[in-house]
């Protein structure tokens, strides 16, 4: 036990000792939480709009003050023709156009007016969600009373759990998985490598300690880390970026817990079977952050992919762990609707932390 | 000439390693063959759980309306709101319908009745836009006088969105990140006083290490474009003579980059977690996934220090909508400023001596 307790010590000392590398561990989770929390939304704000209105009476003004008194958009000049709106897109100058049709006004009885709306299509996203508040911002402005009712059913929207449809409350789970699988994973797949590279695995082989001694005293330092990254993560999701933590903390906290173990399982299966640090580096960034950004649902709803693609991101220990914050986290739901990201967790763990260790002591012999 | 025999020695070293080469190859592949189905963030086939309170025809008339439209998928029929409420938190539907009893006979008398759309909004686009069809659906007001025409994508593929995007990323992990990687190791490995001590010039030894890599780097662009043509069947809208510009120009300043980082770093755990961090910020701050102009005004300043976010306009606006030359100009003459800056940076930074 004195052993272990030294050795564990020794890594702290290796850790604490680079300046840089410590200020890069903790500063970083605490950067990109914000920057990420703040920075990745898919909230329309402030569309470009040109108008191309060849009425100018005072419905199609009116239209036009509306567009531009919401805060989605923004109108930002006009435009007489569609060659122009044509060319604003390729520039990049706009992301909409608003099209009358001529004698907009007077042509209302008759049914013969009518708006389109130009869009950017090349983000598809993008483009129909904008077309989409256009459409009922226009459609609001033209009625001479605002209502909807025309088979006389009237629905009532209720926005459960995000009622101001904030961005932050999708991304921040998907960007804590991410940061603390990829802290976790490199720091732990770069150490170990790095002391094989450098010749003192050896030294460390050859002493009296059990091969899995060793690694558990690599661990246990980096767990304190991930630990304390994760607390300053949910301090700033909750008091900066003002995510809710509607659920239990504890239940968090332990599910937390848990994915912080299957990422460190995950850096030591890796450096087992690397040995360079660049190819650690290269396939902890590489190959487990790529996929991890596209597949575990952090910014591109697993649902939505093809079936084959969603068994792949079932691979992916961020998908369960994302899913699982994501409701205990901003639904509240209690334990027994995470009990399967758990169960999935968990044998991630035993998983991992078995196969490596197994690799591990293949080489020595 | 003495750069002749650096840049042999540099392609030997690439190729001997076992893994780097393979990993080179099969990166790009699996980029583009698999990332572009995964990044969808369409609307459709939203699971809908619907509680009706009426069973009557009217009732029936609107479930089918629902079930007809491609955004919703009818997935279970609860009878009370807590058993619809108990779907979604288990996360077997996205959003739920309940119909009043007497919906039906409300209607027919003509007087207002209320149903109600709860919508599981952790995802805000998704929630919002869904509630709002749905809603829509329900009012029967599918006839308006909004047209919208969507240029450029027609068949709203995020696909075609996506592949130029993701070319942008190989190439700053290719060539912005590889020979930085490379430099480092030197360093730690203690060769680079090797070379140090020989008569090669500062200038001839970087850039025998940049140009292997440039050289892989276009070789995979070029790689790409024939798969995103094979397999998605997406040909540049825009000349490619424009895109390869905007490409020479942001390696330049991608490699600079790499350069920078290396020589103010001792070791490589270090630069890499320094050129991972600077990685993972240029990629989510790049408009690459999520829009830069949805960001915060502070956060679209910062991208703006963002080379990626540039040649990720560059090559989409080309690719997608066929922009040319003067169209782009603003972003290859910042791409141009960053190439001659971080260069610059580069090669005051790199000091011979020990």
């Amino acid at each position: 036990m004195i052993q272990f307790y030294s050795f564990v010590k020794k890594e702290f000392r290796h850790i604490f000792r680079d300046r840089r590398t410590i200020l890069i561990m903790l500063g970083m989770p605490i950067v990109q939480i914000i920057l990420f929390g703040f920075a990745i939304s898919t909230e329309l704000n402030n569309e470009r709009v040109a108008v191309l209105d060849p009425s100018h009476d005072v419905l199609t003004h009116r239209i036009t003050n509306e567009i531009n008194a919401s805060e989605y958009f923004s109108v930002v000049g006009n435009v007489s023709n569609a060659d122009e709106v044509d060319a604003g897109f390729k520039k990049g100058n706009i992301d909409m156009a608003l099209v009358f049709s001529p004698k907009y006004a007077s042509k209302i009885p008759n049914g013969e007016s009518h708006v389109q709306l130009i869009m950017d299509g090349s983000d598809p996203n993008m483009a129909t969600t904008a077309a989409h508040y256009a459409t009922s911002i226009i459609g609001d402005a033209s009625k001479e009373q605002p209502t909807h009712v025309q088979n006389g059913i009237i629905p009532n929207i209720q926005l459960l759990y995000n009622p101001q449809m904030k961005s932050a409350y999708n991304f921040v789970p998907g960007v804590m998985g991410m940061i603390l699988l990829l802290i976790c994973a490199m720091m732990t797949s770069i150490s170990i490598v790095r002391e094989k590279e450098t010749g003192t695995m050896e030294i460390l082989l050859v002493s009296p300690m059990r091969p899995i001694n060793i690694i558990l005293a690599k661990m246990v330092p980096y767990m304190v880390l991930s630990f304390t990254n994760l607390l300053t993560i949910l301090v700033l999701a909750r008091f900066v970026l003002h995510v809710p933590i509607a659920g239990n903390l504890i239940l968090l906290l332990l599910i937390s817990l848990l994915f912080i173990v299957v990422a460190l399982s995950l850096g030591l299966f890796i450096s087992t079977i690397t040995q360079t640090q660049v190819a650690a580096m290269l396939v902890s960034a590489m190959m487990l952050m790529m996929p991890t950004m596209f597949f575990s649902g952090m910014v591109f709803p697993v649902e939505n992919m093809p079936e084959p693609l969603q068994w792949l991101s079932c691979a992916m220990p961020a998908r369960w762990y994302i899913q699982a914050v994501r409701k205990v986290m901003i639904e509240g739901v209690g334990v027994r609707y995470v009990l399967t990201e758990i169960g999935v967790l968990l044998g991630m763990a035993v998983l991992l932390l078995g196969v490596s260790l197994k690799l591990f002591k293949n080489r020595l012999a | 000439m003495m750069i002749k025999f650096l840049i042999e020695k540099e392609f030997k070293q690439l190729f001997r390693n076992s893994f780097l080469p393979r990993m080179i190859l099969m990166f790009p592949i699996m980029m583009m063959v698999l990332m572009p189905w995964a990044a969808n963030m369409e609307i459709r086939n939203l699971n809908l759980c619907v509680i009706d309170n009426d069973h009557s025809m009217l009732s029936q008339r609107l479930v089918n309306r629902i079930e007809a439209s491609t955004y919703f998928k009818l997935t279970s029929n609860k009878g009370t709101y807590a058993e619809g409420m108990n779907e979604i938190e288990a996360g077997r539907a996205d959003l739920l319908l309940e119909l009043p009893p007497h919906l039906e006979r409300h209607v027919t008398r003509g007087e207002p009745a209320q149903v109600l759309i709860a919508a599981n909004s952790v995802n805000g686009t998704k929630g919002g836009l869904g509630s709002s069809y749905l809603a829509s659906i329900v009012r029967g007001n599918t006839d308006s006088m909004v047209s919208v025409r969507n240029l450029y994508n027609l068949h709203q593929d995020y696909k075609l969105f996506m592949v130029p995007g993701l070319m942008g990323i190989l190439l700053t992990l290719l060539c912005g990140f590889l020979p930085a990687l490379n430099v480092v190791s030197e360093k730690e490995v203690g060769t680079i006083d090797q070379i140090n001590v020989t008569p090669v010039n500062k200038f001839v030894f970087i850039l025998a290490k940049l140009i292997p890599y440039w050289v892989v780097g276009f070789v995979v662009l070029s790689i790409c474009f024939v798969l995103a043509w094979a397999i998605y069947g997406f040909v540049p809208v825009g000349s490619l003579i424009v895109i390869y510009a905007g490409a020479v120009i942001y390696v330049l300043a991608m490699s600079g980059l790499g350069l920078v980082i290396s020589n103010h770093s001792a070791t490589m755990q270090q630069a890499m977690f320094v050129m991972w961090f600077c990685l993972v910020v240029f990629i989510l701050m790049s408009g690459l996934f999520t829009p830069v102009r949805c960001m915060p005004q502070w956060a679209q300043y910062i991208t703006m220090a963002n080379p990626l976010k540039y040649f990720i306009e560059v090559i989409r606006m080309v690719f997608v909508k066929g922009s040319s030359w003067s169209d782009i100009s603003l972003q290859l003459a910042s791409l141009g400023v960053f190439a001659l800056a971080l260069n610059t940076w580069a090669v005051v930074s790199y000091r011979k001596s020990a």
